[in-house]
């Protein structure tokens, strides 16, 4: 048998996989070489998302940019708007308001959550659990919901402002939260029925894409992929920012770094967001929502028009753009998909001179082919997914 | 001589409208409603005339007037003869493997002797194995002439795939043959009118080990391997189009009936009630005179029989719309490893049984 099988003439089969294939959401064309069915060498080809995103920041003013930071991971655009925010605030020197902060972690982790919500169901969309998508595209469209009312937008939120938000929280928002949560949480013990023990969704996730911890970190593995490797690495922890040092929650850790295990920290993490979110709500402090500083803030429209002095600083900030000391910053949170980092040149202009994003998904991306030679093609569905690379972030 | 070909032509007839005439489009329907139904959704109801909606059930209409109006599409550098024969190597045997599913008993009919299946063979369930298999020609054709690497994998696929677990189902029905003593479908049928003698009393284990392998045959979630649509785009038919896919569609669905009637006449009475007789229900009848009561005798076998193929039809989609979806090695692995010994444990504990 061995013998007839060497002789046999086979030839390897190239195939392209993508850029419009079902499994490459996000737009990413994998150039696979098979064996059969086995993955001899995967290449990875991104970009189609390419918008030149730094270059369009070097030409607008720094606030122009918070509409684009949207467009990064849209899956969770309300954690890029903070990102950036904080950024610019560090390049300033200057810290938001207390109830602006609480303000942005709780958006923070409604845009965690609702990205958790997307990988999962896409995941299990991708290996035929239909059902399980639509259950969790349900619960993500109650937060969505939520954020509409409080932004006016569900994708494209640009709600965040350099040291305040563009509002306070509407109405009633903790008790609609709450209630939402409610669901959500219906919502989520249905999917973990669906899949946490299901044989066969275990069979296709466990033991798949496993990348242990030194090479996750030698990757450049960030957020929920790096934690299933078993490293606790996690910004809002090693780094608090905004007031996640008052925050009580857990950073869940797998052990074998499998896509099973991503699996199960990002179920987990939802958990966890909604308890941040919960006490962020119980715990908001009654004040102001923006810094008072005019040439890095806007005054309120009431002002613009009636004060000589705060219509000089709204045309002079929108006209030449708010202007931070020159220098340079690196300032990184906890993205859904992992560390987002901002690093920002100014040279004390209206406009950035260098805008530069560290991508979490981009090192994800580029692990694909280590993780992916030797296995079957159909593991690239489970394991793509659960790199969870969004093309607005990873090709700007 | 007139009588039979009438009887034969009139019972073809019946089943081929039951078929395809209502339950393949129907089942377009159902499983959109149901796996509406499953994940909180409205499911298809745009589709009216004249604002007359009905629960969506005029979709299957408009889905037919689109496909018969879409452009027949041949990829360039396709065998076009191999295209073109491959939807209809698929769909014919779904539609004729019905001809030996008896769907009723055998009654008298104006002096006349009807049996309620059209055709009624000796060897049934070899019939039905000899069709079964050929409908992998339609799909690995389908997946080799289309000149495309995501047909090509889906067609081999699904070549493996069938041909592996039409041993295990062949090897689950040994048993069920064990114990009926007979492979002509009817005789299995009439020898259920005893409750205690139905196929799932008697072969548990083998009716597991059937409905699962049947589920693989007709290349459904979780076995729907040759299509998966997040792998492989669509498989083996991913270069059709129009009418030529829906022959592909109407095939499988067409298949989901006559598992649903295979497993019926197996395992769960065929057309018989729980301790219900024909006779009984002849005369039961007896008030409607002798071919009257033969009649509503068969009427009510044909709907006892048609509800419980569409009982199977629900749990099938039940399944389909529940389970993710296995890989490829990993069904492999299910039928040679786990399906195929199981069943011949089967055939040794049904044998040491009949045995004692």
């Amino acid at each position: 048998m061995t013998d007839s099988a060497k002789n046999l003439h086979t030839e390897q089969m190239v195939i392209n996989m993508g850029p419009s294939h079902p499994v490459t959401h996000g737009t990413v064309k994998f150039t696979v070489t098979l064996d059969g069915e086995t993955i001899d060498d995967l290449k990875v080809d991104i970009g189609y998302l390419h918008r030149g995103f730094e270059k369009m920041c070097e030409n607008g003013t720094w606030e122009q940019v918070m509409p684009y930071t949207d467009r990064l991971n849209y899956v969770s655009p309300l954690i890029n708007n903070v990102g950036y925010a904080l950024a610019v605030e560090k390049l300033f020197g200057v810290q938001a308001p207390e109830r602006c902060q609480y303000i942005r972690v709780i958006i923070s982790e409604m845009a965690r959550i609702c990205d958790h919500f997307t990988n999962i169901a896409a995941g299990a969309m991708e290996v035929g659990a239909m059902t399980v998508f639509l259950y969790f595209v349900e619960a993500r469209d109650l937060l969505w919901d939520l954020l509409e009312e409080l932004c006016g937008a569900r994708v494209t939120a640009n709600y965040v402002r350099f040291g305040g938000v563009k509002n306070d929280l509407p109405e009633g928002f903790g008790a609609k939260t709450a209630q939402a949560f409610e669901t959500c949480r219906k919502l989520w013990v249905d999917v973990d029925k669906l899949l946490t023990k299901n044989r066969i969704f275990i069979d296709r996730m466990r033991d798949v894409g496993t990348m242990p911890a030194q090479e996750a970190i030698a990757h450049g593995f960030t957020g929920p992929c790096l934690r299933a490797s078993g490293v606790p690495y996690d910004v809002r922890k090693a780094q608090p920012y905004l007031v996640y040092d008052q925050m009580d929650f857990e950073v869940p850790v797998g052990e074998t770094g499998d896509n099973f295990d991503r699996y199960l920290v990002r179920m987990e993490e939802i958990n966890q967001s909604m308890r941040i979110v919960e006490q962020a709500l119980a715990r908001i402090p009654r004040g102001p929502i923006n810094l008072d500083m005019p040439a890095l803030r806007w005054q309120s429209k009431d002002d613009t028009y009636n004060r000589i002095e705060a219509l000089i600083f709204h045309f002079k900030t929108v006209t030449e753009g708010v202007k931070p000391p020159a220098g340079e910053i690196y300032s990184a949170v906890e993205g859904a998909n992992g560390e987002l980092g901002f690093y920002l040149v100014s040279d004390g202009s209206g406009k950035p001179v260098k805008c530069r994003v560290r991508p979490p998904c981009f090192p994800l991306t580029a692990a694909m082919p280590r993780m992916m030679r030797g296995r079957l093609i159909a593991d690239i569905v489970p394991t793509f997914d659960m790199i969870n690379m969004i093309g607005g972030e990873c090709d700007r | 001589m007139i009588a039979d070909l009438t009887e034969t032509i009139v019972k073809i007839l019946f089943i081929f409208s039951i078929n395809v005439g209502f339950y393949a489009p129907i089942l377009g329907w159902v499983e959109r409603k149901q796996s509406a139904l499953m994940q909180d959704r409205v499911g298809a109801n745009r589709a009216n005339i004249f604002n007359f909606k009905i629960i969506g059930l005029f979709h299957p209409i408009a889905d037919a007037v689109k496909v018969l109006t879409k452009e027949d599409f041949i990829p360039e550098g396709a065998d076009k003869f191999f295209h073109t024969l491959a939807p209809f190597l698929s769909l014919t045997p779904a539609i004729v493997t019905f001809a030996v599913i008896p769907f009723g008993g055998a009654y008298e009919l104006w002096g006349h002797p009807v049996k309620l299946v059209i055709a009624d063979l000796n060897v049934g369930m070899l019939f039905i194995f000899a069709f079964a298999s050929l409908s992998t020609y339609g799909v690995v054709l389908g997946g080799w002439s289309s000149n495309n690497n995501w047909s090509l994998l889906g067609g081999l696929r699904a070549s493996a795939q069938m041909l592996s677990y039409e041993v295990a189902m062949g090897l689950t029905l040994i048993g069920v043959f064990m114990v009926y003593g007979s492979l002509r479908l009817t005789d299995i049928g009439m020898i259920q009118e005893n409750f205690f003698r139905w196929g799932i009393f008697m072969q548990p284990l083998g009716f597991v080990l059937f409905f699962t392998c049947a589920i693989a045959e007709n290349k459904r979630a979780p076995f729907d391997q040759p299509e998966a649509e997040s792998e492989l785009v669509a498989g083996y038919f991913t270069e059709y189009s129009s009418m030529k896919f829906v022959m592909f569609w109407m095939g499988e669905f067409l298949e989901i009936v006559t598992i649903s009637g295979i497993v019926t006449t197996l395992f769960f009475g065929a057309w018989h009630l729980p301790f219900v007789t024909d006779q009984m229900l002849v005369s039961f009848f007896a008030g409607a005179g002798p071919n009257g009561a033969a009649l509503l005798a068969m009427l009510v076998n044909v709907v006892v029989f048609f509800a419980k193929v569409s009982f199977f039809i629900w749990l099938m989609m039940t399944i389909r719309w529940t389970l993710p979806r296995f890989r490829y090695d990993q069904v492999m692995r299910l039928g040679w490893k786990m399906l195929l010994p199981l069943a011949l444990i089967n055939i040794f504990i049904t044998g040491i049984v009949l045995l004692v």
